[in-house]
Order: C-alpha cells, then sequence, then structure tokens
C-alpha cells in the first residue's frame, strides 16, 4: 500500500506544474488566435459601433490579456471557474451539464475496446500462426485503417437510416420523461453506436498488442517449464502467457483514455452527443477563452487521475514497478 | 369515340370522369389542417440569448418567433406586404414625427398578465432603441411613446423618420416582451432571456443544451384557433449530414435554413415521403458580395473594379455553386423585392476580353509572368457557398491576369480581418437584405462608419454622391420619392461598384409530407407556425 500512497504523493506535486502550463498555454494559444469573442458572436447578428463596444466592456474584453490571465487564476485559486461569455452561464454548470455524458461515452467505448480487444488477442495469441490468428490478425489491421468518422458515417447509414435498430443522434429520447432503469436502457439505445465508432478502432490496438505481447512470450523459457511441469494449456495461456503480455495494455489504456477525451469531437458531432468535445469546440469557434480553458483544466484533471490509476494499478501487477521509491 | 354515339351510359361515365379528375388533386394536397403531434425539427445552433427583442437575427427568430410576437408579420397578400400581429392598425402622421399603432385587445402573456402598449412602450424605448442590434439604427430617433389607452401606442420621433422605413421594419425589429417580466434588474441578464415569455402560440418548455429545445402549445392564444401542433421540438444537430439521415430515418419531420446542403438535395428529393420546398424566405435574402477594401490603390480604380465585376460569371456562379438555387444579382436590391428593386443599372456582362481590356487601360499591364498584380482574397466562412465563391473567384481573376492569394479564416478570426483590421483586398461576405435599403444595405456602400462595425462598408469607400443619396432618403418622408431614392441609389452603386453584388439567395427547407402549411409568408422559417399542422 505505502508504494501506492508514495507515487500519489510525487504524482499530485508534479500535478499541479502541468496544470498551470496547461492553462498559461492554452490562453496564450487562444490569444493570438486572431478575433474574440465579440468578433464570434457578431457574425449572427452584427451591430453598430456603439453596441460592440458596449459588449466588449461587458464581457471583459477591453482589458489587457495579461490582467484577464491574472484575474482569471485568481479566481482559480478559489476554485472559481468564471462565466462562460457565448453560454452567459456560470462555467461549472456548463461542464458539470457535459461531463457525465462523455465519461459515459468514454468509459463505455473503452471498455469496449480493452474489454473485448484483449479477448480477442488473447484468443489470438493462444495459437500465434494459426488461422484464427492470421484471419483476427488481417481484419484488426483493416479495422485499424479505416477513419473513425467514416466508420461513423457508414454505422449511421446502415443501422440508423436503413434498418432503423438504433436512433441516428442524441444522448436519449426527447422529453420521454423516463426514469431509473427505462432511461439507462434508453441512453444505452442511444449510445450503441458512437460507442462503437469510438471503441473499435482502439479495440484493433488492443488486439494486436494482446496478440505480439503473447507471441513473444510463448518463447520464454518458463513457459516450457510450465510446459514441462505439466500444465494445463489453459492455465498456460491466461495465467502465464496473457498475464505477461497484458503490461503494456495497461499503460495504453492510460494513453487512450487522454486520446478519447479530444478525438470525440468528431464522433460526438456526428451523432450530436452533448459532450466535452463538442464543447470545446464551439468555445474555440466562439473563442470563449475562460470556458475552453475550464474544459482543458477539467480533462487534464482527468487525464492524470486515469494515469495515476493506471500507475497504482502497473504496481499491484507488476511488483517491480515502483520498488526504488518503496526502499528510499 | 369512333361512332358517336350518345348514350345515357357513356354520358354518365365521362361526368363520373370528369369529376374524378377535378376531385382527386384536391383529396391528395389539401387536408384539413389535423390537431396535435409534435413536430421535429433541425437546429444547427443554440444562440446564447434568445430575447428576439434584443437581438434580431435569424438563428434566434427561428425558436423564439413561436413564443414572442412582433407587432405585424410579413405576408405575401396583406397591404404593404404585412399582416397584424400584435398591432390590429398602424399610421404615420403627416410630418413623419409620430406614428399611431391599434393594438390587439384580449392578448394576455404566456404568465397570465394581459398585454398592453405599455409593454410596446417599454420594449420600444429599453430594449429596441437601445438595445438592439438593427433598432438601434432604425430606432435612433425614437423620443417617446404615448399609451394615451391600453390598447394604442403613439410613437414620437425627434426627426421625421420614414414611414415606409418603420412598416419595413415591423416583422423583424418589433417583437414585444412583457413590461412586468424585464422592468426589474438589468435586461441583458434577465433570466427571460433564455427561458423567454410571449405571447405566442408556443410556450417555452425547456432547454437541454447540446440536445434540444422544447416549446409547447399555448391554449390561451389569441388566434381564431388555438395552435395546431402540440410540440416543437428543434433538435440540435451539428453535424452537416445530420440533417438529411435524419430526415430519411423519420426522427425529424423539418430541416430549414438549407440544414440539409444543397448537394444533397437532389438525392433527398427523391426519398418517398420527404418534399423540398424553395419558398417561404423571399424576405430574408442572403447577397454574395465581393465586398473591396478601396484603400488598395489599384482597387481605388473604377475600371479594375469593373473589369472584376465582368470576369465572373454570374450564371455560373448560380448553376455550380448554387445548384440552380439562386438568382443572379443585378445591383444591391434582390430581384425578388417588390418595392425597391429596379432592374435599370448598368450590366457588366460576363466578358473576359473586356475586363482585360479595362485592366490595360487603367495602366495594370501584365508582367513577363502573365500577372497584373497580386491580390489578397478573403471568403466568409459561414456559408459553404462563401467558400466555394471563394474559389471560384480566385480562378476567374487568374484569367484576367490578377493573382489573387485566398486566405481561409474560422468565422471569429473573419470578422476581425475584414471588419476591424482591415486586412484584405477583397473578401467574400453575405449582407442580408431586410426588405428595405436603410436596415442593413446602405451601411454597405455609406462613408464614416467606425471600424469594427460587421457587415458594413470597412473597405474605406467614400463617394459623396452616393452618401448624399442615403442621408436624403434617411428624412424622405414620401414612400414614392423615398423608393425612387433608392432606385437611384442601386444605379449609383452598380455604376461605382463599391462592392459587387453576384447573386442572391434565399434557403431551402426539405419536410416529410406529413407537415402542413409550411412556407406560407415570406419569412416563413422565422415566423409563428400557429397554423402549422402534422398528419398523424
Amino acid at each position: 500500500m505505502s508504494r501506492a500512497f508514495l507515487l500519489l504523493r510525487r504524482r499530485l506535486v508534479g500535478s499541479v506544474f502541468v496544470l498551470l502550463i496547461v492553462v498559461v498555454g492554452t490562453f496564450l494559444l487562444l490569444e493570438a488566435a486572431p478575433g474574440d469573442a465579440v468578433d464570434a458572436y457578431l457574425v449572427s447578428t452584427g451591430g453598430d459601433a456603439g453596441l460592440v463596444e458596449a459588449m466588449r466592456q461587458s464581457w471583459g474584453l477591453d482589458q489587457s490579456a495579461a490582467t484577464r490571465l491574472a484575474n482569471y487564476l485568481w479566481a482559480l485559486l478559489h476554485l472559481d471557474l468564471g462565466q462562460s461569455v457565448a453560454f452567459s452561464r456560470p462555467i461549472r454548470d456548463v461542464i458539470l451539464e457535459r461531463l457525465p455524458v462523455t465519461l459515459i461515452l468514454m468509459g463505455a467505448s473503452t471498455a469496449l475496446s480493452f474489454g473485448l480487444g484483449s479477448a480477442l488477442g488473447i484468443y489470438a495469441g493462444a495459437r500465434p500462426g494459426s488461422l484464427r490468428d492470421r484471419f483476427l490478425s488481417t481484419a484488426s489491421l483493416a479495422l485499424y485503417a479505416v477513419p473513425g468518422f467514416w466508420l461513423a458515417l457508414v454505422l449511421v447509414i446502415v443501422f440508423a437510416v436503413d434498418l432503423r435498430w438504433f436512433p441516428i443522434s442524441g444522448f436519449e429520447t426527447i422529453a420521454s420523461g423516463k426514469t431509473g432503469f427505462a432511461r439507462a436502457a434508453d441512453i444505452a439505445h442511444h449510445l450503441v453506436l458512437p460507442v462503437t465508432s469510438l471503441g473499435v478502432i482502439y479495440l484493433a490496438l488492443y488486439l494486436r498488442m494482446m496478440r505480439a505481447g503473447m507471441a513473444e512470450v510463448w518463447r520464454l523459457d518458463f513457459i516450457r517449464a510450465a510446459r514441462a511441469k505439466g500444465l494445463s494449456r489453459r492455465r498456460i495461456v491466461l495465467a502465464h502467457v496473457a498475464r505477461n503480455a497484458l503490461l503494456p495494455l495497461v499503460t495504453m489504456l492510460g494513453l487512450q483514455s487522454a486520446q478519447m477525451l479530444g478525438g470525440s469531437v468528431v464522433i460526438e458531432s456526428i451523432f450530436s452527443v452533448p459532450g466535452l468535445g463538442r464543447l470545446a469546440q464551439e468555445a474555440v469557434a466562439l473563442r470563449d477563452t475562460p470556458l475552453l480553458l475550464g474544459i482543458i483544466l477539467v480533462s487534464a484533471v482527468l487525464v492524470i487521475l486515469i494515469n495515476l490509476l493506471v500507475d497504482i494499478a502497473y504496481a499491484f501487477l507488476d511488483p517491480r514497478v515502483g520498488a526504488s521509491e518503496a526502499g528510499a | 369515340m369512333s361512332d358517336f354515339s350518345l348514350t345515357r351510359r357513356s354520358v354518365l361515365s365521362g361526368a363520373a370522369l370528369l369529376l374524378a379528375s377535378t376531385a382527386l388533386p384536391t383529396i391528395g394536397r389539401a387536408q384539413e389542417p389535423q390537431k396535435g403531434g409534435r413536430l421535429t425539427v433541425a437546429a444547427d445552433s443554440e444562440p446564447r440569448n434568445l430575447n428576439p427583442a434584443i437581438v434580431a437575427s435569424n438563428g434566434v427568430f427561428f425558436i423564439s418567433s413561436k413564443i414572442v410576437e412582433p407587432l405585424a408579420e410579413a405576408d405575401y397578400e396583406g397591404k404593404d406586404g404585412l399582416s397584424p400581429r400584435l398591432a390590429v392598425s398602424w399610421e404615420g402622421s403627416e410630418d413623419g414625427k409620430s406614428v399611431t399603432f391599434k393594438l390587439r385587445e384580449g392578448v394576455t402573456w404566456h404568465d397570465g398578465k394581459p398585454f398592453t402598449s405599455a409593454d410596446v412602450a417599454f420594449s420600444a424605448l429599453q430594449i429596441w432603441k437601445p438595445l438592439q442590434n438593427l433598432g438601434r439604427v432604425v430606432f435612433k430617433d425614437l423620443e417617446a411613446i404615448e399609451t394615451p389607452d391600453e390598447h394604442t401606442a403613439v410613437f414620437k420621433f425627434a426627426k421625421p423618420t420614414p414611414f415606409q422605413l418603420i412598416r419595413n421594419a415591423l416583422p423583424a425589429l418589433t417583437s414585444v416582451v412583457p413590461k412586468h417580466v424585464y422592468e426589474n434588474g438589468k435586461i441583458e441578464e434577465n433570466p427571460a432571456n433564455t427561458a423567454p415569455i410571449g405571447t405566442g402560440p408556443f410556450k417555452f418548455a425547456e432547454h437541454k443544451a447540446g440536445q434540444y429545445y422544447r416549446l409547447e402549445k399555448n391554449a390561451a392564444y389569441w388566434g381564431k384557433s388555438e395552435p395546431n401542433l402540440d410540440e416543437i421540438v428543434y433538435q440540435v444537430l451539428p453535424d452537416r449530414s445530420a440533417a438529411a439521415n435524419a430526415l430519411e430515418a423519420e426522427e425529424i419531420q423539418l430541416a430549414a435554413f438549407s440544414a440539409v446542403p444543397l448537394a444533397d438535395l437532389d438525392r433527398i428529393s427523391k426519398v418517398p415521403g420527404l418534399k423540398v420546398v424553395t419558398k417561404g424566405y423571399e424576405g430574408l435574402t442572403y447577397q454574395l458580395v465581393v465586398e473591396i477594401n478601396h484603400r488598395r490603390k489599384e482597387l481605388a480604380d473604377v475600371k479594375v473594379r469593373q473589369a472584376i465585376a465582368h470576369a465572373i460569371d454570374r450564371d455560373f456562379v448560380v448553376k455550380t455553386i448554387f445548384l440552380g438555387y439562386a438568382e443572379t444579382a443585378t445591383g444591391p436590391v434582390p430581384k425578388n423585392d417588390k418595392q425597391f428593386y429596379t432592374p435599370d443599372v448598368p450590366a457588366y456582362a460576363f466578358d473576359v476580353a473586356k475586363a482585360n481590356a479595362l485592366l490595360d487601360e487603367a495602366g495594370y499591364k501584365p508582367g513577363a509572368d502573365g500577372k497584373r498584380f497580386k491580390l489578397k482574397l478573403l471568403p466568409a466562412p459561414y456559408f459553404n457557398e462563401t467558400k466555394q465563391f471563394g474559389d471560384y473567384l480566385r480562378q476567374a481573376l487568374a484569367a484576367i491576369g490578377i493573382d489573387a492569394e485566398l486566405v481561409n479564416n474560422d468565422s471569429a478570426a473573419h470578422m476581425k480581418a475584414v471588419y476591424t483590421d482591415h486586412a484584405f483586398d477583397l473578401a467574400v461576405g453575405p449582407p442580408v437584405f431586410r426588405g428595405d435599403p436603410a436596415i442593413s444595405t446602405t451601411i454597405l456602400a455609406q462613408s464614416g462608419i467606425p471600424d469594427g462595425v460587421p457587415f458594413s462598408n470597412q473597405g474605406g469607400y467614400k463617394n459623396a454622391d452616393i452618401d448624399a443619396i442615403i442621408a436624403k432618403a434617411a428624412e424622405t418622408l414620401d414612400a414614392k420619392a423615398r423608393t425612387d431614392l433608392y432606385k437611384e441609389f442601386q444605379k449609383k452603386v452598380v455604376e461605382d461598384l463599391p462592392f459587387i453584388n453576384v447573386a442572391d439567395w434565399t434557403f431551402i427547407s426539405v419536410a416529410s409530407d406529413k407537415v402542413g402549411n409550411i412556407a406560407d409568408n415570406p419569412r416563413w422559417a422565422v415566423s409563428n407556425w400557429s397554423d402549422t399542422w402534422l398528419a398523424q
């Protein structure tokens, strides 16, 4: 247990600096983008000089960049994410509304790709070079080569437009009045296609990693020893080969979760799922700096947390990890 | 047929056929409007402020025009192209300094309070004039509003203001909001801005950010019969292909504002049960315009501008970019405007040889590489068509030896580059013609507009004659004389080309055959939909 705590402490200290760099960096990037929130807003309305000026003033955009950054950081110290100019609502509310959607979408597709991917990987890796291995490897390569948005569009046309098995878009049925289990089932029904399109690519990746890892392990001496001991093939595959090939997959899991937070923008748009990715895209288009900073902060915290969990899992899976700290 | 013997039977069957032939189409076409049902509509954006009294824009109207009503709505047949809403009649005084509105009686707000002239006075003086994007211009001289009784509002202007302008502004600029909701606190921060309260046929029910808006029927609506639909749901579909797919899957019944891209219309029109409707947007005509920065020495020469006008093949643009869903433009007023449009302006036929000759005449001979000079061209990113026209214009300019460099920005960056920084030589913009040139058209040519005003003359163009016409029209009370001035304005603009009008387009709706009474007024998509119905 103490190894996990040491890891936690070291990570937390590092995280604060990471977050600070992320915030300042994003602020400067958005500052460098031409046009501000008022410019973005005026696209759909127009307005005369007086109106434009009054708007800049009331949205606080007449102050210098340095002042705004300082104000933002000061508010952040008090755990205040500020007010979104594009939505004229508190940023905390806007993000909290979308966060569960993103987490569900991300969690489900990660579970799909990790679970199914590693299972198929074990199935293929149990007999490297066999027909089923070659089939799965080729199929996963093909799947991996398919762009996610294309897959999403094809899934929509086949399963939503033509077959009408699944709804075309949205997170749940509009104003259905469903609660509890019925609502969960409704959301699950809506998320089948987005989760599939988001998860399938990583599924292929896990499959290939697992399979390749297992192919390596098969050649090692301890497997020969296990065989000589007369262990059942099933036990050798699961307890010895697969377990040793699992570690890189756990690392991948941490990376994937980070990638998915950003990479779901396209899928969220295609399926009109109200998640964080789409919100981030809107925040950039509308030049809503505080909102974008809020989203990035929340995502960064999530990524740090997930990686921490991965590291802890690692420490348990592999006794060698973190041993140096434990000794110190 | 051959023996020509009239028997009773043949006469009877002939009569029956005749009857059937006239009766059948009627049966197929116009059923009785049905009550009830939920109309689900595609929406591509979620405005931050849904109060149409503050933000007069199509994105806001699309949703809020069902909830909050104006004094009058545009109409295909009505007098002056209007039909009454919250006002039943309007009359301007001789001196142009007052307009009297008689208001509808027996109207209540969605919260049950009665609608009175005090609401109109409050909306006009506290919101339209000081806060509204368009009202700040049109109502700038509005001084006071007298309310002799609960159903009369007399607008008093400090300076004579053309009644024709006020009339033309009624549909878009005069949304009335309740005084009792807005009188306390800051108007811009009122919670009713995101959950509007009005007098319209539908009440605001809920908004789930990123998902949908839901409106419910207002059973106490003042109209002869209550609205047909029980609910209208605006489903947020940000993806370009989503609306067409959702229509095909029958998840939505209507996609307005060209939510289905033009390129998909051909395919979608063949899907059984769907119809493509081009009517119902005449009052919201968008104009494809080449904006010109007159600070560039070359572009300050009218010959160069004329050469560019000659280099553009307008028919090609309409046919290829708009796939026929547009009209070629002759000048700053679109052809579909009944009051002001005049065809009596110089024409710039597509003529590359003439364009080259004009450029030679202007002294910009081609260099050794065949190029006369370089330009920066910024197409507005708001529409597919403005971007595509940017690509076309670059090629059209290349044909006359002008080397245009395309600069593609996102919306906010484009706004800043063109209207604040003036960092462009040519830009492609989509200004809107809003029924009267004084609302948002003359500012494209008028001089002296401060930097940073979007969709206005930011190209540094200055023409004393045109400025004089604009100023004179602003105080000309007689509708005929004022119209003539704007005809003169069109002529002068096309002669001198402060900007170049290429095409005018309106939007397309795609709807399920089950939806009835669509496109029955020139601003249908942004009108109240009280008579729209859905076959069950």
